[in-house]
This record gives C-alpha cells, structure tokens and sequence, in this order.
C-alpha cells in the first residue's frame, strides 16, 4: 500500500458512520467481550445459534473506523453461515474486503479485535455447551491472531 | 540564564528533526507528553561514556571507575541545583516516575499505610500515579480516594478539603501537571492544606519538570518524583526525592549489591543514603546523559522554555478553536495550563486522525494517554494530543491545522 490514507476510502467511511449488524441481542446464545488495552477499542459480539448456524449476529462497542468497519464486514460473512463454516474465517476474509491486507503492524489490532472476540465467543461456547473437544483450537488461533 | 538563541538554533542541535518521514515529509513532532526529543549534546554525551569511560561504579579503584563514578555522581549535584534541592542524598535514580512512584508506594506506604487510613489522588492522575495505590490499599484494606476535575480541568479543592477532615488521609498523591489536559495543578495550595492536617504528599513532576521552573524545597512536599525522558534525556531514568527522615525511615526496595552496608548471612545493615535505594548496577550511562540535558535546559533558562510554550500554546489554542468540530479539553487560562493541547475532532476516532495526519510526517498522539479514569470523566473513549516543547515552531502548528482539513474531507465532514 503506497499511503496508509488510502485506507480511509468511502467504504471503511460510510461502514464507521453506518455499522451494519451494530446493537446487542438480550440473551443471546454465545456474547463475547475484550478490548485492545493500548487504545481502548472495546467490542461485544452477540450470537444466536440455530441449527447449527448463526441465525443472528451483533457488534456493540467503540473503535475507530477500521475497528467498525471490519466488525460489520464481519458479522456480515458471518451471518446465517454453519459453525463450521464461521470457525474457519481468516483474518484475510475480512480484511481483503476492505481492502486492508497491508494495514500498518499498528493498526492490525484495530482490524481483528472483533474476530478475536469472535473467535473466542464461539470457543467457549463450543467448549463449554457443546463439549466439542476440537474447540482448543478456535482458542488457539484467537489468541495467535495478532 | 536568560537566552536569545532562537527556535532555529535549536532545532539544529537535535538531529531527529532533520529527517524524512513517511512519503518523505518533514518530521513534525508533537508528541512531547510522551517523550521529548534529544540533543545531540546528550546523545554525544552518552557516546562519549561508552566509548572513552566505561565503568562499573562506586567499588573498583582503577581510572576508568573514577572518571564514571564521579560523572554519574555528579549527575546528582546537578539535580539538586536545578531543582532546588538542599541536600544531594535525598535524590534517587530510578528507571522513571513510574518505579520512583511504586518505590514509595512499597518502601513507604506498606509501612504508614493500615487498615481504614485513606490515600487521596486526582482523577487526572496517570496510570503510574493510580495502580500503585490500587495495589496499596487493597493489601492493606486502606480506601483510595479521588480528587474530582471540574469541567474546565481544574481540581476540585473541596473534595479534598472533604477527605482532610476525616482525619483518615496518610498520603495524597498529585501530579503538578495533567498528560492529557495540561492542567498546572495549585500543588502549593494542596502541600498547605494537607501539611494542616498532617498528611503527606507526594508530587509527580513528569510533566512539570520538563516544561517549568520547579523548587522542590519551596514547595514542601514530602515525595517528588520524575523522568530524565521528558526532558531531553535518555530513557530509562528518572528521580525519586524524598525528605531525608523519611528515607531513613524507609525499607528497601530492592535487595542487592550496592545498597548495603555489611552482609552476613542471617542479617544485612544498609548503605547510606541515597544508595541504600539504588541496588545493583544502575544505568550509568545514561544518568550521565541526563546531564547534558539538564546542561543545556540550564543553558536556555527555564523560564525561556515555560514563555516559548506558552507561545505556541495561545497560537495553537486559538487556530484550533477556528477549526469547525474541534472540542478542545482544558482550561482556556493560558496561566493554568501547560502546552498539552488535547482534543476530538467531530466523529472521526483518535486513532484514526493519528494515521492520517501521519501520513503528513505529523505525530501527535491518540488514545486514553494512560489515563483511562479521566477518560471515564470527560466521558470519551479518547481524544487526540499534541504537545509541545522548546524546538517546536508555529509553522508546525499550521501543518497540523492542514492536516486536519484533509482528514475533515477524508470523512466528509
């Protein structure tokens, strides 16, 4: 990436203004929360799990925009996908649709806070609810994600 | 000493400033509450020491341990002189204000502090100046108390007055300058009033100390703590000064070499002051850079650093305030604030701000500035800062104003 101001085109703008999927679920399924303790992003993720799919899937929180961008891309791949399908997603499909893939090592946390908080809602709730012994892997990538 | 050195002759002793960033842009460094810049006269200084001096210091006899021992030591005379303190055993090295801070909260508080006594901060505080009593008063079951800001950045006295009267108040813990809001705490007033009620207190200068004339001995306190990185010398440094019959009163901090007397091996007898607070090898060289920094903010006078930022202060206040959806944090009395200028700029978050004035070779700073109980206060998750320091110039404060109409139309604002 030539200009790290490139990274703020229309879309990561119009994402910070207008988050898709932003709110909370009451009594959700799987919630999740963590922050990025050097900016203080903070994100919840809320999921309500039915038959085997995600049948519903919210952000609340703040962050920058590329923190609100990429958490409603996500949410936005996420959404009516099968468990399996959601374990799978990789930091590159959400930032490939932003076009993010080169972000500053700085601003990669911002990025991946929500797929983190993703990724460890559904470990617990795989690992506790469902006793999926596979689940120490989800936990495994959260953690390794930046 | 008052000086007519100009802003240019300045820039040219710092190195750093003659560089490129980013899409080759000129560096414009506003991030001072952070860490100041250094002169080439406290780098050459710390060269100097490495290529020509270096030692170990206070055992060995031979040359190259004298010549250390005697500049480092002499690192503390200098010290005392520009802070005016009386006597040079009451002066600590430490890492910075954060281990000067957790010093005392450790060889001082777990002595004086018990059950139901009660340790007073600010909401402005810095983190350093915060956990350490968080730590203290949930060991020891004692309550930590906050001293409010009001909504134009100033402390709210009462509050405090409020706690005196409890009679439960062993310490109250003050900065004499905001990192975020810039705000000149009245630490004269505070000593007085907890000096009435027999409580002690401790001042953290890390952002005084820098940017004003301080006199330790005039001010009364009983701690005082700051860093060498703020004020143009090296990391890894800083002061703790505290009165003599606390100190000796004090246990250690540390246990090892250099902060004894006699080693047996049942029972120790301590060194005297101050090294009985400074165990094993300390950072020589750079305590010895530290000298060449104080040296050359001497050379300036301290009051000419204090009127330059208040300068670039007013300037940078005013065109800010022009720009529409800055808000601005802090008192507007220019006599009450140092040049710590945070703000928000409309919607657009301060990282993101940061970046994209970034690309302009601009660094300021964005986030909770380890401040996150003032954060709660304002009621923000965080804000944008620039600061400023003796070789930063107007036009540099224009450029950040271009800067931010390009991010203005970046987010359509």
């Amino acid at each position: 990436m030539s200009s790290n101001a490139d990274i703020y085109h229309e879309m990561i703008v119009e994402y910070s203004r207008h988050p898709i999927n932003f709110g909370k679920i009451e009594n959700a399924d799987i919630t999740y929360h963590d922050s990025n303790p050097l900016c203080g992003d903070s994100i919840d993720i809320f999921m309500n799990i039915a038959d085997n799919k995600i049948s519903d899937i919210k952000f609340n929180g703040r962050g920058c925009a590329i923190c609100m961008a990429c958490s409603s891309v996500l949410t936005e791949i996420a959404k009516g996908k099968s468990i399996e399908d959601v374990r799978k997603i990789q930091k590159n499909d959400v930032l490939g649709e932003l076009g993010l893939e080169n972000l500053q090592a700085v601003r990669i946390k911002c990025a991946l806070l929500s797929l983190k908080v993703l990724k460890y809602g559904l470990y617990s709730y795989l690992a506790n609810k469902l006793k999926d012994a596979n689940a120490d892997a989800l936990k495994q990538e959260a953690s390794s994600l930046y | 000493m008052q000086t007519s050195i100009s802003v240019e002759q300045i820039r040219k002793d710092f190195p750093i400033l003659q560089r490129k960033v980013r899409n080759n842009k000129s560096l414009v460094y506003l991030d001072n509450a952070a860490t100041a810049q250094k002169p080439i006269q406290v780098i050459n200084a710390i060269t100097d020491f490495y290529t020509n001096h270096n030692s170990n210091i206070h055992r060995a006899v031979h040359a190259l341990a004298e010549e250390s021992t005697e500049a480092y030591e002499m690192t503390r005379d200098k010290v005392a002189q520009f802070l005016n303190i009386k006597d040079r055993q009451e002066i600590i090295f430490v890492r910075g204000t954060t281990e000067a801070i957790n010093l005392v909260a450790y060889a001082w508080g777990r002595q004086n502090i018990r059950e139901g006594d009660i340790v007073v901060t600010t909401e402005y505080e810095h983190h350093s100046n915060i956990v350490p009593w968080q730590l203290l008063t949930q060991e020891k079951r004692a309550k930590l108390e906050y001293i409010g800001v009001d909504d134009d950045g100033q402390l709210i006295l009462d509050q405090l007055d409020n706690y005196l009267a409890t009679g439960k108040v062993k310490l109250v813990a003050v900065s004499q300058m905001s990192n975020v809001l810039g705000t000149i705490s009245d630490v004269s007033e505070i000593i007085k009033r907890c000096k009435k009620a027999g409580a002690r207190v401790l001042i953290d200068g890390a952002q005084s100390v820098p940017h004003m004339k301080v006199d330790v001995d005039g001010l009364g306190c009983d701690f005082f703590a700051f860093s060498a990185h703020k004020m143009l010398g090296p990391t890894g440094v800083g002061v703790l000064w505290a009165k003599k019959e606390l100190l000796e009163n004090m246990v250690p901090f540390h246990g090892g070499g250099d902060m004894i007397r006699e080693v047996h091996k049942y029972e120790t007898t301590w060194n005297d002051l101050p090294y009985k607070f400074e165990a094993g090898t300390p950072n020589i060289a750079d305590v010895i850079g530290f000298a060449a920094a104080i040296d050359y903010l001497n050379n300036l006078g301290m009051d000419y650093v204090r009127e330059h930022e208040v300068e670039l202060t007013k300037y940078a206040l005013e065109k800010l305030s022009a720009v529409k959806g800055i808000k601005l944090y802090g008192t507007k009395d220019i006599s009450k604030r140092g040049g710590v200028i945070s703000f928000n700029f409309a919607d657009i978050h301060p990282h993101d701000l940061a970046t994209i004035i970034d690309e302009d070779g601009i660094a300021i700073r964005s986030g909770h500035h380890c401040a996150q109980v003032l954060m709660e206060r304002l009621d923000v998750a965080a804000t944008s800062r620039a600061s400023f320091y003796i070789y930063n110039t107007k036009d540099e404060i224009d450029a950040l104003i271009n800067s931010l109409s390009r991010a203005a139309r970046l987010f359509k604002l």
